[in-house]
């Protein structure tokens, strides 16, 4: 289903240069040992400003879910309704993300299953974002 | 007015009391409300300049000065919250209405008085507020702005002070168009919010995530909703009274559309364009003023104090979780005991936020209403929470059964302190009560009080 396209700017770049290349990178502390995301210019824990990009696999566990069935968000209203996830990351402990499952139909979403990382290729200027789907 | 004083961002974020460890609020019992002020309710602004944002906030404050028996030169406080947004913009490009322009006085912002307020334009339009000496504007809701204003009357920068809300609504389906009409995505909605859509999803999958870890389901929350509407039909200044008077049943409430499910429709408020205001002041100037006075025994509140900035406490991943927004709610109710020395479960009656209604649960548990704790409101909502049972639940009908201002639970719990809240008033005697908003990761509170201590 079309989505909208990621605009990357300066801050963001690296994770979204990464996403072209699949694979998944994420802010981490290396004082904090902490994994942070969404990207922020600094740790947002203990103020550091370096703040290396490390790549994760990006297995993880469905937290929760919604489906939607009234966004307002133009490029999704064909494809309602659909199932709107939060992925929990093994191996960045309290960070979620968000997916839309593919391959599970709406409402149909097993809470605490496992997923595993996929791509998406998004339609306006074909940058790559990371994706989950249920481990069978 | 000539000498007021705006207050700067850091005095603002010393309003809030976001911490834990603060003790008793020192002005416990010395900070009363008086007066309620409300201007009618209409689904969105019919475009006449006598209905506009501006002319009902100045409406709402003429009747908040009347109800406490007051005159205008009395009040010397003034605070209120510039955004007054449902979701709806001025239409870009689209020209300011000659007729308002020509009923009210201008500022420098051509959309002050219709798409947001300031104290500036309050005081260039009500001339007769001549003796205001302090102005601050509070952030997003009436509660922000109800602490602020009871905060100002304890630190005696005011005597007698106006706490303001507004909100305006306008022609159209909220959200639509704008950067959600494109095909890309530059905001911070890129990093995943972008997919969520409706403002309610946060919510609705926190209460998933509820259902699942407590074992409930969502048809649990329908005597939640079908109360509330019953409580919002018997407040005849809110929207469903005034121009839809339809109780709802179970079956309306489970049968309905879903927005993002397991949020329904009537899981969210109605955006509605309306004003409300109330007068604070001390103790002491309250026992001269028309109305019974309702007592502050304490105020406390969620959110992150970074320098000068107030804002809501940051989820740790891209979206709250639902053990993060009941962290935040214990934690609030932990500081409410400590400023008022109350307990949740000796209130009276509960009027906190419901807008959405699902996270009322994460409210109540939060401060143990009613005895009830983490996983046991939806139980509690089984038995009897109307006005005239124990544990009276929104008593005022809140967001869902008075449409979206945010301050229905606040005139409410004022209301049934001073024993005038008419059909709605508690069948069971009421000498504390409390209510706030919004939501669990940003909110503050007041505990009411018949009693001075």
């Amino acid at each position: 289903m079309p989505r909208q396209s990621p605009v990357p700017n300066e801050l963001d770049k690296p994770f979204y240069d990464a996403c072209n290349e699949e694979r998944l990178v994420m802010q981490h502390c290396d004082a904090c040992d902490r994994f942070q995301y969404p990207p922020e210019a600094t740790c947002r824990q203990c103020g550091a400003a370096d703040l290396p990009w490390n790549e994760i696999g990006g297995s993880g566990t469905i937290y929760s879910y919604g489906v939607i069935f009234d966004t307002p968000i133009a490029q999704l209203q064909a494809d309602q309704p659909y199932n709107c996830a939060v992925i929990a990351l093994d191996e960045a402990p309290g960070v979620n993300v968000l997916s839309q499952l593919p391959g599970t139909p709406p409402d149909q979403v097993p809470i605490d299953a496992k997923v595993r990382l996929t791509w998406y290729t998004t339609q306006a200027n074909g940058q790559k974002v990371p994706e989950w789907e249920v481990v069978k | 007015m000539s000498e007021a004083t705006e207050a700067p961002l850091t005095q603002a974020a010393t309003m809030y009391r976001t911490k834990e460890g603060l003790g008793v609020w020192p002005q416990r019992g010395k900070v009363a409300a008086v007066g309620i002020g409300h201007s009618p309710t209409m689904r969105r602004w019919d475009e006449r300049p006598e209905t506009s944002l501006g002319a009902w906030a100045i409406l709402a404050i003429k009747n908040a000065i009347e109800d406490a028996g007051i005159k205008a030169e009395d009040v010397d406080g003034l605070v209120l919250s510039k955004d007054t947004t449902t979701g709806s913009f001025w239409p870009q490009g689209k020209a300011i209405p000659e007729s308002f322009t020509a009923m009210f006085e201008q500022t420098d912002d051509p959309l002050d008085g219709l798409s947001q307020l300031s104290t500036a334009w309050i005081i260039k339009n009500m001339p007769e507020l001549k003796n205001i000496k302090w102005v601050m504007t509070a952030p997003v809701c009436m509660s922000m702005v109800l602490t602020a204003a009871i905060q100002s009357v304890a630190e005696g920068r005011a005597q007698v002070c106006i706490a303001l809300k507004g909100w305006h609504n306008f022609e159209g389906r909220y959200y639509q168009g704008g950067a959600n009409a494109v095909d890309t995505v530059a905001g911070p909605g890129k990093y995943g919010m972008a997919l969520a859509g409706p403002a309610s999803y946060t919510t609705a999958q926190q209460f998933q995530r509820y259902l699942h870890k407590y074992g409930k389901t969502h048809d649990m929350m329908a005597p939640f909703v079908v109360n509330s509407r019953r409580n919002g039909l018997l407040f005849p200044d809110g929207y469903w009274a005034q121009h839809r008077p339809e109780q709802i049943t179970a079956e309306d409430y489970i049968d309905a559309r879903w927005v993002a499910k397991p949020a329904n429709l009537y899981d969210n408020d109605i955006p509605i364009h309306a004003c409300g205001a109330y007068v604070i002041t001390t103790a002491e100037r309250a026992k001269d003023m028309q109305q019974k006075p309702v007592y502050v025994l304490g105020h406390a509140g969620a959110g992150e104090l970074i320098g000068d900035r107030y804002s809501g406490v940051r989820p740790r991943g891209t979206v709250e979780t639902l053990e993060e927004a009941q962290a935040n709610a214990a934690s609030t109710g932990r500081k409410l005991f400590e400023a008022s020395g109350v307990k949740g479960s000796e209130l009276d009656f509960e009027n906190m936020y419901d807008g959405f209604g699902l996270f009322h649960v994460f409210h109540i548990e939060g401060i143990n209403y009613a005895g009830i704790k983490e996983g046991e409101a939806l139980d509690l909502f089984q038995g009897d929470i109307t006005i005239e049972g124990p544990h009276p639940v929104s008593p005022s009908g809140g967001n869902i059964g008075g449409g979206r201002t945010r301050f229905w639970n606040h005139s409410d719990s004022i209301l049934q302190l001073q024993g005038r809240a008419g059909a709605r008033q508690m069948t069971k005697k009421v000498e504390t009560g409390i209510s706030g908003g919004f939501m669990p990761f940003w909110s503050n509170f007041v505990i009411w009080s018949s009693e001075p201590d």
